[in-house]
């Protein structure tokens, strides 16, 4: 009935072709409305807050309104971030930070790599698939998680390798107060969590190669060796560069729980497990130190920003189909 | 022959038998090694609590009991109010972060939506940069009264710029255009083509994303460490095992007993079992999914890795 509507009356012709021509991206608008809006306040609202870095913010007892504090307070140029480095501190977190997540790069593209490829070798498949299911299954954890696996075996009182330090008469380790270990756990906690997922996503770029190359590679004479070196590499090549500028772009960015949990928050291990993420919450939550925080927070940010940008024009220069944006 | 010829070949082109057996190896020793300290974990939680003040953990225990689970359930309350908070995080907000995830990425793989390329950037900018802890923190809390109370668990969570990427690149490579274009002429209105057309075709990619989610709520602590800091009963499983990292009598105070009656309560309560108890509950719900839901999150991750 109403299809036929306009051949009755043509005036209302382009009055209802106007009305559908705006309200179709209305509608459309709708639907991404939710998420946007989300966008606006949790993403977009806090960056206007970045000027607390530049301040000297005081919180007023009389009018305790975030915004009303923010304007009142003095500005005080780049002097939070002058009292940051002032501090050891700085220095610590920034270190640990960029040596742990050049460790994780690195041994984070090797490993898995050479995992899948290992796997892909596995001629047995229930065999690899069985692999599979047991490497990926800690991806899956919390940290905290994680955090009382490792204590099991090495908690103060009853873990598993403390009480075999103890029948055994040898001195006992206190794990969670001796900082030497810890660099070597905490790059093995984060692999143990995330190499079967790494490989997982290697091996299926793998399965993904068409064999045919395989076949002529070996009808050419070339070992396996050469085969994983002129055919499997090439062609895992886009997907490394991908995992490897996200990698860079946050090389600034620690995993707050893998720092924080795993050693169970333990003070006496803050320099070799502070970084920037867990500074910024201990300044932030513990000493409620805004200024040192904030300025922190910022620095750690612009250059995340810069090293992505950085990372990505890189990768466009020497392949434009491999970078992300 | 030629049959014979043709394996002879794919045997050539395999490793040999004596490097197979060394991939066996090194590949079974990592992965048992992913899978022990949950085995580990179990066994603690049954292991009497005699047998570990005696020997510590370990993988023989001088005796086996269910004293800390049956503890567990019948003593602190808590336990079921935390297990209860962790699934209705869970399933509110998967529910809700999919579905606001799937509009979104709808909308941006329309390639006929006016502002698509404004909307991309919006989202995408968000994995690049960001306010940073203390200006998110003050907002979620003092704007938008994300405060001791349930929002506080599940609004920070709901939107993730990569699931976007994810859940558009499904639609792209599943959906055909001329599916919405045919929809719209037979008069099928937005929301119609994308609930009765759209959403069947897509539901593998729904289904990844949801899972996605549903590993994000359940597995999330920080969130409770951020913005619950007094009313605890709130706490879900994972920032209940948070706490009791450092402080271990927050379990008989859970008990609800307080000053020499809750040190009482402590030195009957098996402790160390107890502790292990949590893991495991927590542990469990995912082992037993797991092995299902593998697939659709290798499926999701290798979508989503190939390309925003």
């Amino acid at each position: 009935m109403s299809r036929r509507l306009p051949e009755t009356n043509p005036s209302a012709r382009p009055n209802r072709y106007r009305f559908s021509k705006y309200k179709k991206p209305l509608v459309l608008l709708t639907m991404a409305a939710p998420t946007a809006i989300w966008l606006l306040l949790l993403r977009y609202l806090p960056m206007g807050g970045i000027v607390l870095a530049f301040k000297d913010y005081k919180v007023n007892p009389r009018n305790p309104s975030f915004i009303s504090n923010l304007i009142n307070s003095k500005w005080v140029g780049l002097n939070n971030f002058k009292f940051l480095f002032m501090t050891d501190d700085a220095k610590i977190m920034f270190r640990n930070t960029l040596a742990y997540n050049i460790v994780f790069i690195i041994l984070g593209i090797v490993i898995p790599v050479a995992f899948a490829i290992m796997l892909n070798e596995v001629t047995k498949k229930f065999v690899a698939k069985a692999y599979q299911t047991m490497m990926f299954f800690p991806y899956f954890l919390s940290w905290v998680v994680v955090s009382y696996f490792l204590n099991a075996f090495i908690d103060g009182q009853y873990g598993m390798i403390t009480a075999m330090q103890r029948a055994a008469g040898g001195d006992v380790t206190n794990w969670y107060t001796t900082m030497g270990p810890w660099p070597y756990i905490i790059v093995f906690a984060n692999l143990w969590k995330n190499v079967g997922y790494t490989t997982v996503l290697y091996l299926s770029a793998i399965t993904g190669i068409d064999s045919t190359q395989y076949e002529a590679a070996a009808i050419d004479g070339a070992s396996k060796w050469q085969q994983i070196w002129y055919v499997t590499i090439p062609n895992l090549r886009t997907m490394i560069c991908i995992l490897f500028i996200m990698n860079v772009g946050k090389i600034f960015n620690a995993d707050f729980g893998l720092f924080y949990s795993v050693p169970m928050n333990s003070g006496a291990l803050y320099p070799v497990t502070q970084v920037i993420d867990t500074y910024v919450y201990r300044a932030f939550m513990v000493t409620g130190d805004i200024a040192k925080s904030s300025a922190a927070g910022l620095l750690q940010n612009v250059l995340g920003f810069i090293c992505i940008l950085t990372a990505n024009g890189i990768v466009k220069k020497i392949d434009a189909d491999s970078s992300m944006f | 022959m030629a049959v014979k010829g043709k394996k002879k070949n794919l045997r050539l082109n395999s490793v040999s038998p004596g490097a197979e057996a060394v991939i066996y190896v090194i590949l079974g020793l990592f992965a048992l090694c992913c899978i022990i300290p949950f085995v580990f974990v179990i066994i603690i939680s049954f292991s009497a609590e005699s047998s570990i003040r005696s020997i510590g953990y370990s993988f023989i225990p001088q005796a086996w009991s269910t004293d800390a689970f049956r503890y567990a359930f019948r003593k602190l309350p808590q336990i079921w109010r935390s297990y209860f908070n962790s699934i209705f995080i869970t399933v509110v907000g998967t529910a809700l972060s999919t579905f606001m995830c799937a509009l979104y990425a709808y909308v941006l793989y329309r390639p006929d939506f006016k502002f698509r390329g404004f909307f991309n950037f919006f989202s995408f900018f968000t994995m690049i940069f960001g306010g940073g802890l203390v200006p998110t923190y003050i907002v979620c809390k003092q704007v938008l009264g994300l405060n001791e109370n349930y929002a506080a668990l599940i609004v920070p969570l709901l939107v993730n710029p990569f699931n976007i990427i994810i859940m558009r690149t499904f639609f792209k490579s599943s959906v055909p255009l001329e599916l919405i274009e045919a929809a719209t002429i037979d008069g099928s209105g937005e929301y119609n083509t994308l609930f009765r057309v759209v959403a069947p075709i897509a539901k593998p990619g729904v289904a990844t994303i949801a899972l996605l989610n549903a590993l994000v709520f359940w597995n999330d602590w920080y969130l409770s460490l951020l913005y619950i800091q007094r009313n605890k009963v709130l706490q879900p499983l994972q920032a209940l095992l948070m706490e009791l990292q450092n402080n271990v009598e927050y379990l008989s105070r859970m008990s609800g007993q307080m000053g020499a009656a809750a040190i009482n309560e402590a030195a009957k309560m098996p402790t160390q079992s107890l502790r292990m108890v949590l893991v495991v509950l927590i542990v469990v719900p995912i082992a037993c999914a797991y092995p299902f839901f593998q697939r659709y999150i290798v499926a999701g991750l290798s979508v989503g890795s190939v390309k925003g």
